[in-house]
């Protein structure tokens, strides 16, 4: 993509580029001085013309969201959601491990257009090197007075803390993440009160994605039209896409969204792994419903074009998936995983994906019948809509998506008794053992 | 009855995560890691220590120690070798890192090696989906924390021989679990 500016990905020819030298270099920490001689409420309406959209997943637009924020006396938190653990998406690790101060400087300057004087980073435990590299970048910005007290001499102050979570997919849900945050179990909360209103320590939050807030440095930089003029109408700018499978070059790309699907696998991938052709692919993070190769040649990467075929632009994880690999044996994984990380507090959630994984387990084992497939759908039927959070829904998709797409090959497990396809295909899904 | 104590240089370290927080309870899974580095794994007096630490209920500690996967309520070996088993991963060979571990280690999923030095476990993805197939291997002592991708035979082995070679801290002495039982447990 030689021709769309690099909001994100600037940092890749720099084998030092978490260091603030490295940063500064590329012109880190302009935004923030310039941002703080703004009036607040302009740094929001820069984010408001901008049209970014959520980058965690829902799509939600950001300059919206912190509209919300209670205005009243109590203390505002800011909080950056980096437990990122949707299945196929890695793009928050590459930020946090090679352009920290991106992120830092993206909050700091949203912290203050929000009133906000303490933020948490909410890390997942396991990303060891990320949460030392952010460790690193806030000793480095509060010793040259970015970030602490009296920033920069203008009597703002913001103080950044790195918290760490300890294994639970559930606390990326804005709401588990708080819970988290506070000490508890990762269990979401029922909506309404909105975090924006009553939040971690029940004091007005915000929640957003690593990705979200380290694009808002470029958007003071640059203006939020230019970066609305990225992209398509209704999905301004670039995105991070983290691609998976069965391509030649798997990794984290930048690219304007409405770019087509095939280009991204076929361009910036490097195509298919030698002798595969594309069987489906799963365009944003396990949770979505999966495109058939006939969908993905018709697909471009924006919120609209994916809704248009049924599908999400969620994460971004794009997960590219060859013919030969047996999508009864893909279920089978995608259902484990939702039923281990399901937090327990809703039945249709705890009991339903716990039956679907069971089922969908039976048929590619050879121990289908013909009942499973109603049964199945019944059981997605009973969670979609049905639960406190959105978890629920991201385990029935896939299920219903999977069925509707390739019920033949469902349908000939439970006829021949066993697996059609190659063992050396088959995806493993050896029982979780903690 | 506490007969497990924090070192001074821990409690030093909670104190200081204190000051971050509008209270302590806050600070319960940062502790829980800190015990549990120091302590070898997360028993019910790891538990009560932890609340005293706190000023909080003893039940809301297990709750959480039992509700995150991180925490080990059980001893583990020197080393936690955890294979992610997710979709991408399972992609890219997985089920073959698996099956090649527990042939080596001659242990199943799950288990620790008679000389107490490997546990392996799968786990669910660790975003690192486009380097798989993958594993994180944690020191019990936390002095190792890290990623190893784009996995081969040949570089499993290799990492295997730099582990046996590597020390890991013996968790602090542990008294034997006799007089706690915690509510609802
Ligand atoms: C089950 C579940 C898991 C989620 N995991 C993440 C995550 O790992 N990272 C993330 O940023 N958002 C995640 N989200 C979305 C968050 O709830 C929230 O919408 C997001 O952090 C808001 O940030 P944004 O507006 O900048 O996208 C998850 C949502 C659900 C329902
Ligand atoms: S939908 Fe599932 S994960 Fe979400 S709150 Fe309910 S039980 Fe928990
Ligand atoms: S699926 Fe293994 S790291 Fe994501």
């Amino acid at each position: 993509m030689a021709d769309a500016p690099r909001i994100l990905l600037d940092f890749l020819d720099d084998d030092r580029s978490w260091t603030l030298e490295s940063y500064r270099k590329r012109g880190g920490y302009k935004a923030l001085e310039k941002a703080l001689k703004m009036e607040p409420v302009q740094i929001m309406e820069e984010v408001k013309a901008s049209g970014l959209r959520g980058r965690g997943g829902a799509g939600f637009p950001t300059g919206m969201k912190w509209s919300f924020l209670a205005k009243n006396d109590r203390p505002k938190y800011l909080v950056c959601n980096a437990d990122e653990g949707e299945p196929g998406t890695f793009k928050d690790r590459l930020l946090l491990e090679r352009d920290p101060h991106k992120l830092i400087e993206g909050m700091i300057i949203s912290a203050f257009s929000l009133g906000s004087k303490k933020s948490y980073v909410y890390l997942r435990h396991e990303f060891e090197l990320g949460f030392q590299r952010m460790e690193q970048a806030v000793n480095e910005a509060e010793a040259a007075g970015l970030l602490g007290d009296n920033i920069l001499g203008t009597g703002f102050s913001h103080h950044l803390v790195n918290h760490r979570g300890a294994g639970a997919y559930i606390c990326g849900e804005e709401t588990g993440l708080i819970e988290s945050l506070e000490g508890k179990k990762g269990q979401p909360r029922n909506k309404p009160p909105f975090p924006a209103i009553q939040g971690v320590f029940n004091d007005p939050t915000v929640v957003n994605n690593v990705e979200s807030l380290a694009v808002v440095p470029w958007l003071i930089n640059n203006g939020g039209a230019a970066y609305k003029a990225v992209g398509t109408e209704k999905s301004p700018g670039t995105k991070l896409f983290s691609v998976s499978g069965h391509v030649k070059k798997p990794g984290v790309y930048e690219v304007p969204l409405g770019y087509p699907l095939m280009d991204l696998i076929d361009k910036e991938c490097g195509g298919m792994l030698d002798g595969m052709s594309l069987k489906c692919c799963i365009p944003g993070g396990s949770s979505v419903p999966v495109l058939t190769a006939e969908e993905c040649a018709r697909a471009n990467l924006d919120y609209e074009s994916m809704n248009a075929l049924g599908t999400f632009l969620g994460s971004g994880g794009v997960i590219v998936i060859g013919e030969g690999t047996c999508v009864v044996d893909m279920l089978a994984n995608l259902s484990r995983f939702y039923a281990h990380e399901s937090c327990g507090q809703c039945t249709p959630c705890r009991d339903g994906t716990n039956w679907i994984h069971k089922v969908v387990d039976r048929i590619e084992k050879g121990g289908g019948r013909r009942q499973d497939l109603a049964d199945l759908l019944d059981l997605s039927d009973n969670i979609m809509g049905k639960t406190i959070c959105a978890l629920g829904d991201a385990a029935a998709m896939p299920v219903i998506a999977f069925i509707q797409k390739y019920r033949h090959e469902f349908e000939e497990h439970i006829e021949k008794g066993r697996c059609p396809y190659k063992p050396e295909y088959a995806v493993a899904h050896a029982a979780a053992g903690r | 009855m506490n007969v497990l104590e924090f070192s001074e240089a821990r409690k030093a370290e909670i104190a200081d995560l204190v000051t971050k927080y509008p209270n302590k309870q806050a600070v319960l899974l940062p502790a829980l890691h800190l015990a549990q580095a120091e302590f070898g794994y997360v028993s019910d007096e790891v538990i009560h220590l932890v609340a005293k630490t706190l000023d909080v209920a003893p039940s809301l500690v297990q709750e959480v120690a039992t509700f995150y996967s991180l925490y080990n309520r059980k001893p583990v070996g020197d080393y936690i070798i955890q294979v992610c088993q997710t979709l991408s991963c399972a992609l890219r060979g997985a089920e073959s890192v698996i099956r090649y571990l527990e042939g080596k280690l001659n242990v199943h999923l799950g288990e620790t090696t008679a000389d107490g030095k490997f546990t392996l476990v799968a786990v669910e993805c660790l975003a690192s989906c486009g380097t798989a197939p993958m594993f994180q291997v944690t020191a019990r002592d936390y002095s190792l924390n890290a990623y190893y991708e784009n996995l081969t035979e040949k570089r499993i082995d290799e990492i295997l021989d730099e582990l046996r070679k590597r020390p890991v801290r013996q968790a602090a002495q542990m008294t034997p679990l006799t007089t706690h039982s915690l509510g609802g447990h």
